[in-house]
């Protein structure tokens, strides 16, 4: 009988060691950002380079901030969930072009359609360093304050749109 | 034809660079090298940036060499790439109460093992330090046990128990 029992202790041990990282997403490292203030930047826009877009000019809004690019596959994958929330009017959609060719994006988004209030091109992807965007698409809830509240890796699913990111953005718009 | 496309961007993009930045400022390269060896690339996990030519790994190796160039130190620059994408960057993760486990778990399983051993050992030992009997003690406890058939009332050393 004890002579199981080390034995046993010890495959139980490694067998829940083990099945907890099965289970983790290595994919999904966990943002540093979440509660601190969203990165400066002023990127120029992309329908109109003329004019430039800051995440200041969203003080006292909740917003998404999606990175997006027209040669991310999953960008597509996740698309029509953005473009179907845009006519909800539930939250204002704003887009990181990131390292991407103007034109291109802009045929992109005529072909798939244009959820975004505007896009802000960050043709370089510094910006993209600054938000710590590794795996586009990814998306960003700002809050009122400019804070970030959460962070998406990868394209996002009918059920993260509906579990988390619709009441926080509820819950932000009704406390602050 | 693979292979014959990657020859292709070796020859200009990968050589030249390598040949600029040799003649260029060798010892930033190094430096370069360095920090980035300590990187993590987020997009192929299993390489450092040193390694890794994925897209963003040239960015983040980009984003290295200009702060270096700036005279920012290395530990600046690794404090940069946290703040942005979290420990999970560096190689070697901080010691933190999160980390504890990982830091010391092998020595902790090392430990076990030895304390393991060490009992083991002793246990085997004990048993081995056991007295032999002698012939002419096997030969009286044999008489023992023939003599009695209640086995309870020897004692375990084969004596009668004293009452």
């Amino acid at each position: 009988m004890k002579r199981w029992l080390w034995p046993l202790v010890i495959f139980l041990v490694l067998a829940v060691f083990l099945g907890v990282g099965l289970t983790l997403n290595p994919r999904e490292v966990p943002s540093p950002l979440i509660g601190k203030p969203a990165p400066p930047f002023q990127l120029p826009q992309l329908h109109d380079p003329e004019k430039t877009f800051s995440q200041k000019d969203m003080a006292g809004k909740v917003w998404l901030l999606n990175v997006w690019a027209s040669w991310c596959g999953p960008c597509r994958e996740e698309h029509p969930i953005w473009v179907d929330l845009a006519k909800t009017n539930v939250v204002p959609i704003y887009g990181l072009n990131y390292k991407d060719k103007r034109s291109d994006s802009m045929a992109w988004l005529q072909r798939y359609g244009d959820p975004y209030v505007l896009s802000a091109s960050d043709l370089k992807g510094s910006i993209g360093i600054d938000y710590g965007v590794y795996g586009v698409p990814e998306t960003y809830v700002i809050d009122k304050q400019g804070i970030i509240r959460f962070k998406q890796i990868g394209p996002v699913t009918p059920a993260v749109l509906k579990e988390k990111i619709l009441p926080l953005i509820a819950k932000l718009n009704g406390n602050a | 034809m693979e292979m014959h496309k990657y020859m292709i961007l070796l020859y200009f993009f990968v050589f030249p660079c390598a040949l600029s930045h040799a003649a260029g400022d060798a010892a930033l390269e190094q430096r370069v090298q360095r920090v980035a060896a300590e990187l993590r690339c987020l997009v192929c996990q299993n390489q450092s940036l040193a390694d890794s030519h994925a897209e963003l790994a040239v960015d983040l190796k980009n984003k290295v060499r200009e702060q270096l160039e700036r005279g920012a130190s290395e530990k600046d620059v690794l404090q940069f790439m946290t703040e942005r994408y979290g420990d999970f960057v560096l190689y070697r993760p901080p010691l933190k109460t999160t980390t504890l486990l990982l830091w010391f778990g092998p020595g902790l399983l090392l430990l076990a093992g030895l304390a393991a051993l060490f009992l083991r050992l002793r246990r085997r030992s004990a048993v081995a330090a056991e007295p032999v009997l002698t012939a002419a003690e096997r030969a009286r406890a044999a008489t023992l046990l023939d003599s009695s058939s209640d086995p309870n009332s020897l004692n375990h050393h084969g004596e009668p128990k004293a009452r």
